[in-house]
């Protein structure tokens, strides 16, 4: 092609083009509007008060104005060693409840996924802790447990003390309680994420000699792997954020064996009195468990295949 | 490789019975299709041979073993799947890697099969490659590959072409064949198209509504169909049929049709007087069929389609039923609207029992 020196000169956007996207800007600008207030008024603005609430100390006694010290209370409260223990405890009850909880969901979930008779009651047994609130598997579980009526006792497995203030297992039991309530949810998205395994790819891996724990292991468990993933990161905030059981069950004890963050902040707020102290407890938490979701999506989503 | 057989099976799902009493023997290195409108029963028929579901009744045989009891992993025999049932997650290479894993086959000869496989089928150079960034055809015989690379006693075949484009499926059919001489694999093909079942089988097997219609070589099924419904099916345009009372004239046995009179030859007449039938259908291919200005059946000119290579001249009878003519491109052709008369070869009628839809005669 021969080159050309007069070049055609580019057409620029028409002035009624122009006032086109103008007019569509600020059309774009007016619908988002409604959501920015909503979203300002409850989240963006509690969020950054509330950091800035921690810039002040609360007195001893009530009554006596608070004063502003910076990042000191920052600095004070996140290496203090009730702060770490309670990191510490929060970490280990989404280790005890997490896992655990997605594993028994996805077992029930593959039990619940076959062609039987009357299936579909048990997948309505499997999924019914979604209908239950945590304060009645808060009392499920506490009477359960209870040293003269439970069922623990019955059976003969007695710890001294018992077994909600005893500091060695107190938290298991709650984590045990918090994995059964959220198991209804669990098992309800392991089952979907198990409908989404196509038939043919499991048929084609029984004909090619796969055998069950093969095909589950090669097949099925590669299948569900966003749907496993997404319960990971979902259940570890949820994880962050348990607190009705724990309130319910232990109080944060015995020793603060149970004092997970959510619960240190409503005791700093509720019982202590002291805001200030709270606030940096509830940015800790937020950052926590924001760097949490993002270490797993940069973990583990490689491991993720989401082609079908 | 080795021999299939299906001996007395049935099949149902909740009452409905979707294959029944089927008695078919497959050779070794033999290439069956299966042929049939969709819901016929052919692929639940290639899933009992697979093993992934259970006859109600009857045994299947696969190699010299009954193989009813044997779970589909043992079964040793590989499937293709209309969808190709690839997985997603594994590469080119580990897909087709799969069945020999499953079989614990060591890692260097594991290798070594794949990369003869892929070789052979035009894959070498997307082993790395996911299923989704391949195309259809290169899907297709990643599956193909799957199949082949841990020579089973037999490969079955779920309308394994359906998913490709019209050249592309030509071109494949042609190389599927190839390939099976070349393996001298034993092959069950199911499919709905006819095509595929006259150019590809050593036999077809006609199935409707779980049973078996007709089985045997293409040329035979499409020369003698042994019913009504296989007529109707192979061929296409498909078979024209007319359905005729019989009568005497002067002696003679006719089929008596809207405008005219089929003469009916010795033999036929024989056979229809035996079955005792007042009524026939007359069934003749569109090939058959030609034209002639002065004497046959009349016939009004509809519609003219040219296909290039040949035509089909669609004629109504006096009654107003469809009939189609299928000429050369290099035959005079009838002017749309015209009136003509119809003419078919003695040898070329097909006569069949209006009530029980089979073949009458030889």
């Amino acid at each position: 092609m021969a080159a050309t020196t007069s070049a055609a000169p580019v057409p620029g956007p028409s002035p009624t083009h122009r006032a086109r996207r103008r007019r569509e800007r600020v059309l774009a600008a007016l619908l988002l509007v409604p959501a920015l207030i909503v979203f300002g008024a409850f989240v963006f603005w509690p969020l950054i008060h509330n950091f800035y609430l921690g810039f002040f100390r609360n007195p001893p006694f009530p009554g006596l104005p608070k004063h502003y010290v910076g990042f000191d209370q920052y600095r004070d409260v996140l290496t203090s060693s009730d702060f770490l223990d309670s990191v510490r405890t929060t970490v280990v009850f989404a280790l005890l409840t997490v896992p655990i909880g997605i594993g028994a969901g996805l077992g029930l979930g593959v039990l619940a996924h076959q062609q039987l008779r009357g299936i579909g009651i048990y997948r309505m047994i499997f999924s019914s802790t979604v209908a239950t609130s945590v304060a009645v598997a808060a009392v499920i579980f506490g009477t359960l447990m209870n040293p003269q009526v439970g069922l623990l006792p019955w059976l003969g497995l007695t710890t001294n003390p018992t077994i909600l203030q005893n500091p060695e297992w107190a938290l298991v039991a709650v984590a045990v309680t918090t994995v059964w309530q959220t198991l209804g949810l669990t098992f309800i998205l392991m089952a979907s994420g198990l409908q989404s395994v196509p038939d043919d790819l499991l048929e084609a891996a029984r004909v090619d000699g796969a055998g069950t724990w093969s095909r589950f292991w090669h097949v099925t468990l590669p299948m569900m792997s966003p749907t496993i993933f997404f319960a990971v990161v979902v259940g570890s905030i949820f994880a962050f954020q348990s607190f009705g059981q724990i309130d319910l069950l232990t109080q944060g004890g015995p020793l603060k064996k149970t004092n997970v963050l959510t619960y240190f902040i409503y005791n700093t707020l509720q019982r202590q009195s002291d805001p200030g102290k709270a606030a940096v407890l509830a940015v800790a938490l937020f950052f926590l468990t924001l760097l949490l979701a993002l270490a797993q999506i940069r973990l583990l989503e490689r491991r993720v295949s989401y082609e079908r | 490789m080795g021999r299939v057989a299906l001996d007395h099976v049935s099949k149902q799902f909740d009452g409905v019975t979707a294959v029944d009493d089927l008695s078919i023997d497959i050779a070794d290195e033999e290439f069956l299709v299966v042929l049939g409108p969709s819901g016929c029963g052919k692929s639940t028929a290639l899933r009992m041979i697979a093993g992934l579901e259970d006859p109600t009744a009857g045994t299947i045989t696969i190699g010299d073993r009954v193989v009813n009891d044997v779970e589909a992993k043992d079964r040793d025999v590989a499937m293709v799947f209309q969808s190709y049932a690839l997985y997603p997650h594994m590469t080119v290479h580990r897909n087709i890697e799969f069945p020999l894993r499953s079989r614990k086959v060591p890692v260097d000869e594991r290798n070594q099969l794949v990369r003869d496989v892929a070789e052979s089928l035009g894959l070498a150079e997307y082993l790395d490659r996911k299923p989704a960034q391949l195309s259809g055809g290169q899907r297709q015989r990643v599956a193909l590959a799957r199949a082949i690379v841990r020579r089973p006693q037999a490969f079955l075949m779920d309308e394994p072409l359906s998913n490709l484009d019209t050249k592309l499926r030509a071109q494949t059919r042609a190389e599927l064949v190839e390939l099976q001489r070349r393996l001298a694999a034993t092959v069950i093909y199911v499919t709905h198209d006819q095509v595929e079942a006259m150019t590809m089988g050593n036999r077809i097997a006609v199935l409707d509504r779980g049973v078996l219609q007709q089985i045997g070589a293409p040329h035979d099924v499409y020369a003698r169909p042994a019913n009504l419904f296989v007529a109707r099916f192979i061929g296409s345009p498909p078979m024209n049929t007319v359905t005729g009372t019989v009568e005497r004239i002067e002696g003679a046995l006719v089929a008596e049709i809207p405008g005219g009179h089929i003469p009916l030859e010795a033999a036929l007449a024989d056979a229809v007087t035996t079955r005792g039938l007042d009524a026939v259908v007359i069934g003749v291919r569109p090939e058959n069929l030609r034209f002639d200005s002065v004497a046959g059946i009349p016939a009004h000119v509809t519609v003219v389609e040219s296909l290039g290579h040949e035509r089909h001249v669609i004629c109504r009878l006096v009654d107003q039923q469809l009939v189609v003519v299928r000429q050369g491109a290099h035959e005079l052709a009838p002017a749309e609207g015209s009136s003509t008369f119809l003419v078919a070869a003695p040898d070329a009628l097909h006569v069949f029992d209006p009530t029980t839809g089979e073949r009458v005669g030889i």
